[in-house]
């Protein structure tokens, strides 16, 4: 029986007579660990606890990454992150400090994991680094200490779905278009506990940013990864023609109409012109699904020359320092901040209560961010959709479909 | 070794409508404006504070309780927090269709009881909040009120394994030496 990418990626990382079938728990070796401001101070905790003064298995594949609260906004996270840097100081683990950005970003772009590598960390969507072909995953607190200690951790080797995507994205459609109809066909859980493997043509045509914004909601399906199938990923991982699935679906999107997930969750997808008209009162542009070049590019093109409805509070967070950086070079900053968008600092934006873009009571938001579970944001009503729908939609100051430019 | 088989009084999770709660996600649980607490003896008084009809929970539960909810508990983030308040109100168990993966993990790895009860959707209209519950983590016999006989899943192997040795930190050091 052949063998799926997730069962070959492990087999990589556990003892070569490891038997990697789903259901199999296996010792699975770790390149990278980490640790971010959330949940870093509990890790450093639990391994002063267990551990006291003994040194991490590997310092230079050991990482802290500080994206939530950054920099700082209250008093306890500055505690944790000062805690956090004094004790890898004495370890000699190396600091992506509150300049940043987003940790699972910043680790593609230095060059921290590569194709086929195993990845953990402290942030439930370190699964978007699938879009790279390797194997990321949020842990705990006392899991990440445990990596940190010993460099590798027990896994129970998951199940593969496959999904297929059939057909070609066309304007004014989008990689989060194409993920919210596949949260739609899922729902919460409809990968619970699952690997996905996502074929077809309009996957092998999504660029890195849009696989990101795949790979980065299978969290929202339930699921422990996603690879989208592309060339990114070395042949020596591809799954086998032969390979065992527990479920094979396909979803065409030739038809595919622009989307947006409605509270309470990130699965209630609806199409955007059943709530067309709906007033807004904000607009938040990032996180680590829609915080890239190519997410604020496609806005730039839309409001470029125009002003946000004056009743719109719109905020742009850049995932990364280098996000930041290219937005400045190619005048996309410039645009974004004539329109009338706040433009700040690199990080995770709203999720966590952290870095900004909390929402009031009543407030409507339209957002690019990954979740919006009651309170998630903040007290108000967050509304998931693209950086093509929330452009439109920050223009108009209501939910709007948006319109192809000729 | 730590008891395989425990009986507490059971709280369960229904929304207003009568339902039980499916997809309770870690905001629900613990949420994130309580993040920087990093004592786990500090965390008890805010589980399920944002879930709604639940916020009293805290000051209701005993030590020994056994907690029952639907499909995907523990959706969503991976923090600890979420697994270490029921740790700090000394919850006994946690009974449910089916849960999120890391929370699993999180649960598991700090020696949480989970019980996976694929199915209790369907017989859930048999279970009120103030039952005592039964259930045997070797066997996933769940017994109510000591007459009414459920089958859950038992603990998986390395689930037992760390539970009788206390956390993921003992366990490790039993396996590797």
């Amino acid at each position: 029986m052949g063998k799926t990418m997730i069962q070959k990626l492990f087999a990589a990382h556990t003892a070569p007579e490891a038997s990697v079938e789903p259901g199999d728990i296996i010792w699975l070796d770790l390149d990278v660990r980490t640790a971010r401001d959330f949940g870093g101070a509990n890790v450093v905790q639990n391994y002063r606890e267990h551990y006291g003064d003994a040194p991490v298995a590997d310092p230079r594949r050991t990482f802290f990454t500080f994206d939530l609260v950054a920099p700082p906004s209250n008093i306890p996270y500055a505690n944790n992150q000062q805690l956090c840097r004094e004790w890898a100081r004495s370890q000699g683990i190396r600091v992506y400090d509150v300049n940043a950005g987003i940790g699972s970003h910043v680790a593609i772009e230095e060059g921290l994991v590569h194709a086929g590598d195993t990845f953990v960390g402290t942030d439930s969507h370190l699964n978007l680094l699938g879009a790279m072909g390797a194997f990321g995953q949020g842990m705990g607190d006392q899991d990440i200490a445990f990596a940190f200690k010993s460099g590798r951790t027990w896994f129970e080797v998951p199940p593969t779905m496959k999904v297929v995507l059939q057909g070609t994205l066309r304007a004014p459609g989008t990689a989060r278009d194409l993920t919210l109809a596949v949260l739609q066909r899922l729902g919460a859980d409809g990968a619970l506990g699952r690997a996905i493997e996502f074929h077809g043509p309009a996957i092998e045509a999504l660029d890195l940013a849009g696989r990101i914004t795949l790979a980065s909601q299978v969290t929202e399906m339930g699921g422990l990864i996603g690879f989208p199938i592309s060339e990114a990923i070395p042949s020596s991982l591809l799954p086998d023609h032969d390979a065992n699935y527990i479920e094979s679906i396909e979803i065409d999107i030739t038809e595919l109409e622009p989307l947006i997930a409605c509270p309470p969750n990130p699965a209630n997808v609806h199409p955007v012109r059943e709530l067309a008209g709906k007033r807004i009162d904000s607009v938040f542009l990032g996180s680590c699904t829609n915080g890239r070049f190519e997410d604020f590019a496609a806005v730039a093109a839309i409001v470029k020359g125009q002003q946000l409805a004056p009743h719109v509070m719109a905020t742009v967070v850049p995932a990364t320092r280098r996000v930041y950086a290219q937005l400045l070079a190619s005048g996309v900053l410039e645009t974004l901040f004539e329109a009338g968008f706040i433009i700040s600092n690199p990080g995770c934006g709203g999720c966590a209560s952290g870095h900004l873009g909390m929402t009031g009571k009543g407030e409507v938001q339209v957002s690019t961010s990954n979740r919006n579970f009651p309170g998630k944001q903040g007290a108000g009503q967050t509304y998931l959709a693209s950086p093509v729908t929330a452009a439109w939609s920050a223009l108009r100051g209501e939910i709007t479909v948006p319109e192809v430019r000729a | 070794m730590r008891p395989t088989q425990i009986t507490g009084r059971l709280w369960v999770l229904r929304e207003a409508a009568g339902r039980l709660y499916n997809d309770i996600d870690t905001d629900m649980i613990f949420h994130n404006r309580y993040l920087h607490i990093t004592e786990v003896t500090q965390m008890g008084p805010y589980a399920l504070d944002n879930l709604k009809g639940w916020e009293d929970f805290a000051r209701r539960a005993r030590p020994g309780d056994l907690i029952m909810a639907g499909s995907n508990f523990g959706a969503g983030s991976s923090r600890q927090q979420a697994v270490d308040c029921f740790h700090a109100l000394g919850i006994a168990a946690i009974i449910a269709e089916s849960f999120g993966a890391i929370y699993k993990r999180n649960a598991i790895n700090s020696g949480l009881p989970l019980v996976t009860f694929p199915g209790l959707t369907e017989v859930a209209s048999r279970f009120e909040s103030g039952d005592i519950v039964t259930v045997d983590f070797c066997t996933g016999a769940l017994i109510r009120n000591g007459v009414e006989r459920f089958q859950a899943q038992p603990f998986s192997k390395v689930q037992l394994e760390i539970y009788q040795a206390g956390n993921l930190f003992e366990y490790g050091k039993v396996v590797t030496g």
